[in-house]
């Protein structure tokens, strides 16, 4: 039982694990915080499918210092995030935001459920309309008949 | 109707295909960022030179047209697209401001001494800060700049003899004309 939740523990610990350097942290524990839920958000140019918080690409650590003096200057979130955008577009997003061009990311998926859902109830009442006819005297003569001898 | 839907699969996989097709020979790079900063102005920037203890900022560049080259010394195909820059300054008179990325002036030197020097000026961009500003995400990067300040073009990664002589040489040529 140890060993299963130390192995557990070993393979969790990397996930929790952020690139940050302490030297880039804030004094302020709030804006800290702040500052690492936003760089969550943001996508490491570099290593795309990782954040600024976990890459420890050279890009990212200046990223990770312009987030924060951003914030220590009054910016909000949405601000720092336009000045991303306003240089790498909106793929610096981790969540790409809702606008034409990602109608259907946003939506295919719901639409293709409806769509298979719709198409399964359509099959379903099919086969209840199909329902069982009453068997004819000669078919209930040859289940006797079934019966009897497997009795016999 | 029952024969029609038998189809379905078939179509869906054609249109799956298709969409593969298409996007497997448009010769995409899929790494590639694609630049939100063409048709804007050059971010403003007033960086340390490399040697003279002066300034290289993007004021006086107006008026002229120019390229602007993101290089380091770390950089491996930086030293790839080094003797294209030696000769496009050199043939093609073409002005290019070198901006070293995340680097120190001692290896930029030393980089420069080694392989030849391309560029009118270079400016030291240690934090990196000026990168941001255009959008570079890797070295080298490229951006092709007109007389208002305007970018026009952006090559990411190293330049080859084939994109300079289809896209950047007609571009310049286009923008130089009066």
């Amino acid at each position: 039982m140890m060993r299963v939740l130390l192995l557990l523990a070993m393979l969790l610990a990397p996930s929790l694990a952020g690139a940050v350097e302490p030297g880039e942290q804030l004094a302020n524990p709030a804006l800290e915080a702040r500052a690492r839920a936003l760089g969550e958000t943001l996508r490491c140019l570099v290593c795309q499918n990782e954040s600024i918080e976990q890459s420890d690409a050279p890009l990212a650590h200046d990223i990770r210092v312009l987030l924060r003096q951003r914030l220590l200057a009054g910016d909000s979130n949405a601000e720092v995030r336009r000045y991303l955008v306003a240089r790498y577009g909106d793929f610096v997003l981790l969540k790409p935001p809702v606008m034409r061009d990602t109608l259907l990311l946003w939506f295919g998926p719901g639409a293709v459920l409806l769509l298979a859902g719709a198409g399964v109830g359509w099959h379903w009442k099919r086969r209840r309309k199909a329902e069982p006819q009453a068997l004819t005297a000669e078919e209930r003569e040859r289940v006797a008949r079934l019966l009897r001898d497997t009795e016999a | 109707m029952r024969k029609l839907l038998y189809g379905v699969p078939l179509l869906a996989f054609l249109v799956l295909a298709g969409y593969f097709a298409v996007a497997l020979n448009s010769g995409r790079n899929p790494s590639e960022v694609p630049t939100v900063m063409l048709g804007k102005k050059m971010p403003e920037f007033d960086l340390p030179a490399l040697a003279g203890g002066g300034k290289v900022s993007s004021a006086a560049l107006r008026g002229h047209v120019v390229l602007v080259n993101f290089f380091a010394s770390w950089c491996v195909p930086c030293r790839l697209e080094q003797p294209l820059l030696m000769r496009l300054a050199t043939d093609d008179k073409l002005t290019i401001i070198g901006i070293a990325y995340q680097d120190k002036a001692p290896a930029i030197g030393k980089l420069l001494a080694d392989l030849g020097n391309p560029y009118r000026e270079v400016a030291m961009d240690e934090g990196g800060r000026t990168g941001i500003d255009f959008g570079v995400y890797g070295v080298p990067e490229t951006y092709v700049i007109d007389r208002t300040g305007m970018i026009r073009k952006k090559f990411t990664g190293p330049l080859d003899p084939a994109k300079v002589e289809t896209v950047l040489l007609p571009l310049v040529k286009e923008l130089r004309r009066p």
